[in-house]
């Protein structure tokens, strides 16, 4: 384990954070081929609202300005105006065509799992992620898989009466309170992965705002899903879904690393993985068999 | 001959009969739809208090990051019991006791279709509310599944039968008030109240009603289906037993919805009553109002599965989904154009119930305007169980019905009680609450942009400025109420200052011609209605 941990800070070292940010105000653009799809709509659709809004109550302060009964306004009659009427039912709906069209391209390419060359199973547990690595460039992955869970340090400062200061869990210099995890899932960028994403226990939804979307992990249903990672770095998101008294507290890190380091830290797991199941081995072998 | 008699003597009696002098005659055997609704307002509004000490912890426990108050598991107690409250316990019966006070007096009827129903809807409530509510003091705790209840969460819980008995108490109680409005409404309307002369209050209510009757059963049959699974091993939505999760959240939503209707169309009504009075001009487009609700009650059917942009739905759905929701904008968007219009050209005065009714239409509007952000799936995919929702929903029902109730309750006080309210005291719980209300919630929206998930009681760093200006703007927001309390104390007990009998001086429409406070008995003779009184007298349009 220490060994993982130490290849994992010699990848990952100065790599671009893509986060939560003190006094945020928009959405994160992401750092995936598909993530500036919900960006960029969240901006059109924004902009949109704003001229709107611009209009309508513009309209409302000017009438309660010049309508007033203290200005000596005297109340109009007329109820009706067919052609103002047709205008506000009219424009909306071309408004409402052109934001639909939008939004359909982005759902169009974000249901296309195809062409993917690399699988991951996500499990969400009461209160952490297992992360399988199922298949890579065509090839099964053998036994690659572990639990990510909330890190120690953000575990123990968010005990009730701890005492102690969130602002000082801190990696690098960013806070990662409630944002860090002892494993993160490693991914190789520039690779088209897909996500397969269940639940073991109740609903669970896995989310990191960097990659762009969030996915229900549900017992009984695999969704599925994708990103192709653009930038190495880390990004940090947290379960989306409300899965009990520790549902805040089961966050989500994915370290992206250039393909070749991904495929030397992918090697150094499964050999891991092999020298553990021949020890494993090696410790049942002796045991009588005719038990089982 | 001597029938008709005795009939008219019966009449006679009533004229004169005040309410019973024993307390609880009056108040627990009512039969009167005032009584009635005041039960209901006061029940309300008890509500709205205990469902806001709730808010309070929860913006007390996010002020800072860190856990400094309660533990996670009660936080989502708090979180749960108090949309349940405000929900089912606030906003719903506001609006039914609402509907009780001024529905007979907007269409001349003597009092509901169905009296005693009404009394057996309204005592069902605080009985499904001790339900509720004792489970706080219960080992094991109260529910903290959220409102939503999606198993298998909710399934954890050990208050899950006290929660599903209450919800089915809430159930037919609505169902009850429902049936009675539709048939006070459709059967009681005093001759030439015309369907299309009625108050657009009244037709919000009518179409709100038949929305209940359609969806609360639907509901029950989901809750039910909650309790079997976990008492009577069967398994709807349990995976291992061949059940599904997801199915419960389209039977859920199915009913959840058109319940977000339910929540807005009659404060849609309310605002079409006050602007025009105080705006002293008919509303814009009466038709065009009315379709454009019933066209909003007919789309909250086929617009469920917007909730549920993140489940893992096929994409087809998703499309059908995010467009019938985008559809919605339309009517609603007539809605707002029209009471913008019926403003311009008015001759305004800007009293307590027109500012609320003002600051709803500007509000409300912010809400719509996150609504169709919401509604465009691939952003949703960011946005969902964020705070930006959380945003979103507070602006459009606490700004927007909230706002309306308050509205109303000012606008109908000096009816109801025959005593003028406090106007200075009026305007500082406006602005004290209009401010408030948005410190409170407009960093939510950043919050949840910059990617702070809902329902968490800690939170990181990052999030911190927001919270705490969030939670500053919460008990704000939470104070300014009581000084509503007060107002509402002193008018009915305490002002000096007389209502006439047309409390308002653009005020238009049947309830302004009775006398203030209305009598115990009102229309006991159904009144010859004169088009010119009502608001909606000469509609050609
Ligand atoms: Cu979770």
């Amino acid at each position: 384990m220490k060994a993982v941990a130490t290849t994992a800070l010699a990848l990952f070292g100065g790599a671009v954070w893509a986060n939560p940010q003190p006094d945020q105000l928009n959405l994160t653009k992401g750092v995936t081929t598909w993530s500036g799809e919900p960006y960029f709509l969240n901006n059109v659709a924004f902009g949109v609202c704003v001229v709107i809004g611009i209009v309508v109550f513009g309209a409302m302060f000017i009438s309660m300005f010049k309508f007033r009964k203290s200005r000596g306004a005297v109340a109009e009659k007329w109820t009706h105006n067919t052609k103002l009427e047709a205008l506000w039912t009219g424009v909306p709906i071309i408004i409402l065509i052109v934001l639909a069209k939008l939004a359909t391209t982005g759902l169009v390419s974000f249901a296309d799992t195809t062409g993917s060359e690399m699988t991951i199973k996500v499990t969400g547990y009461q209160w952490k992620w297992r992360y399988d690595y199922v298949d890579y460039q065509g090839k099964a992955v053998e036994k690659v898989g572990f639990m990510s869970k909330l890190d120690g340090r953000s575990d123990r400062t968010r005990q009730l009466g701890s005492g102690m200061d969130p602002g000082k869990v801190t990696v690098d210099g960013y806070n990662t309170y409630l944002l860090d995890v002892d494993h993160p899932l490693v991914l190789p960028i520039n690779t088209k992965v897909r996500f397969v994403i269940t639940g073991a226990d109740v609903i669970h939804s896995w989310w990191v705002p960097a990659l762009g979307w969030k996915m229900d992990a549900i017992p009984g249903v695999i969704n599925s899903a994708w990103t192709n990672i653009k930038e190495p770095g880390v990004y940090r998101g947290q379960c989306a879904e409300l899965c009990g008294q520790d549902h805040g507290f089961m966050p989500i890190v994915v370290k992206a690393v250039p393909k070749a380091e991904f495929e030397q830290w992918l090697a150094t797991q499964q050999d891991e993985a092999k020298l553990l199941k021949a020890s494993q081995t090696a410790q049942t072998a002796p045991a009588p068999k005719g038990q089982g | 001959m001597a029938h008709a008699a005795h009939d008219q003597h019966d009449l006679h009696d009533h004229e004169h009969h005040g309410p019973p002098k024993n307390f609880i005659e009056r108040w627990v055997f009512s039969t009167n739809h005032k009584d009635i609704g005041t039960l209901y307002l006061v029940f309300a509004l008890t509500m709205f208090f205990i469902g806001g000490s709730f808010a309070m912890v929860i913006r007390a426990e996010l002020f800072k990051p860190g856990l400094q108050l309660v533990q996670p598991y009660f936080f989502n107690e708090m979180t749960t019991l108090h949309a349940l409250v405000m929900i089912f316990g606030a906003i719903m019966p506001a609006f039914v006791g609402l509907a009780n006070w001024m529905i007979p007096l907007m269409v001349g009827a003597p009092d509901m279709a169905l009296p005693r129903m009404n009394n057996l809807s309204f005592w069902l409530m605080p009985f499904a509310f001790c339900v509720l509510l004792s489970t706080l003091f219960m080992p094991g705790g109260g529910p903290a599944g959220g409102w939503t209840m999606y198993p298998p969460l909710s399934l954890q819980g050990e208050s899950i039968a006290y929660t599903v008995f209450a919800v089915h108490l809430m159930g037919i109680s609505s169902i009850m008030g429902a049936i009675n409005i539709i048939a006070t409404i459709l059967n009681m309307r005093a001759p030439g109240m015309d369907l299309l002369k009625m108050p657009v209050f009244v037709w919000s209510w009518l179409i709100t009603a038949f929305l209940l009757i359609a969806v609360m059963p639907v509901l029950a049959g989901a809750v039910t289906m909650l309790l079997t699974d976990k008492y009577f091993g069967t398994n709807f939505f349990n995976a291992a037993g061949g059940g599904d999760p997801v199915l419960y959240q389209h039977i859920f939503w199915f009913f959840g919805h058109p319940e977000v209707y339910i929540m807005i169309l009659p404060a849609f009504g309310i605002v079409s009553e006050i602007i025009p009075t105080f705006a002293r001009k008919p509303i814009f487009g009466y038709k065009a109002m009315v379709f454009a609700i019933a066209s909003i009650a007919f789309l909250s059917f086929i617009v469920w599965a917007h909730h549920m942009f993140a489940v893992g739905l096929p994409m087809g759905a998703e499309i059908f989904f995010m467009y019938a929701t985008m559809l919605i904008a339309v009517p609603t968007g007539v809605k707002v154009f029209n009471w913008v219009t019926t403003m311009w050209g008015g001759s305004m005065t800007f009293e307590t119930p027109m500012l609320f009714s003002i600051a709803f239409v500007i509000l409300f509007t912010i809400g719509g305007f996150s609504g169709l952000m919401l509604a465009l799936a691939p952003a949703d995919f960011q946005y969902h169980d964020t705070y930006f929702v959380v945003a979103h929903f507070h602006y459009v029902l606490v700004t927007g019905a909230a706002f309306a109730i308050i509205a109303a309750a000012y606008y109908w006080i000096p009816k109801w009680s025959g005593n003028m309210y406090n106007e200075t005291w009026g305007k500082i719980h406006f602005w004290s609450s209009v401010i408030s209300v948005n410190v409170l919630f407009f960093p939510q929206h950043f919050l949840g942009l910059a990617g702070m998930p809902r329902r968490i009681p800690d939170y990181n760093v990052a999030f911190a400025n927001f919270n705490m200006i969030s939670s500053i703007g919460g008990f704000w927001f939470g104070a300014s109420q009581l000084i509503f309390l007060g107002v509402v104390i002193h008018t009915v007990f305490f002002a000096k200052k007389k209502s006439p009998d047309r409390s308002w001086e653009g005020a238009k429409g049947l309830e302004w011609t009775v006398p203030s406070p209305a009598p115990f008995h009102t229309f006991a003779v159904p009144p010859v209605i004169n088009d010119d009184e009502l608001a909606h007298g000469h509609v050609d349009h």
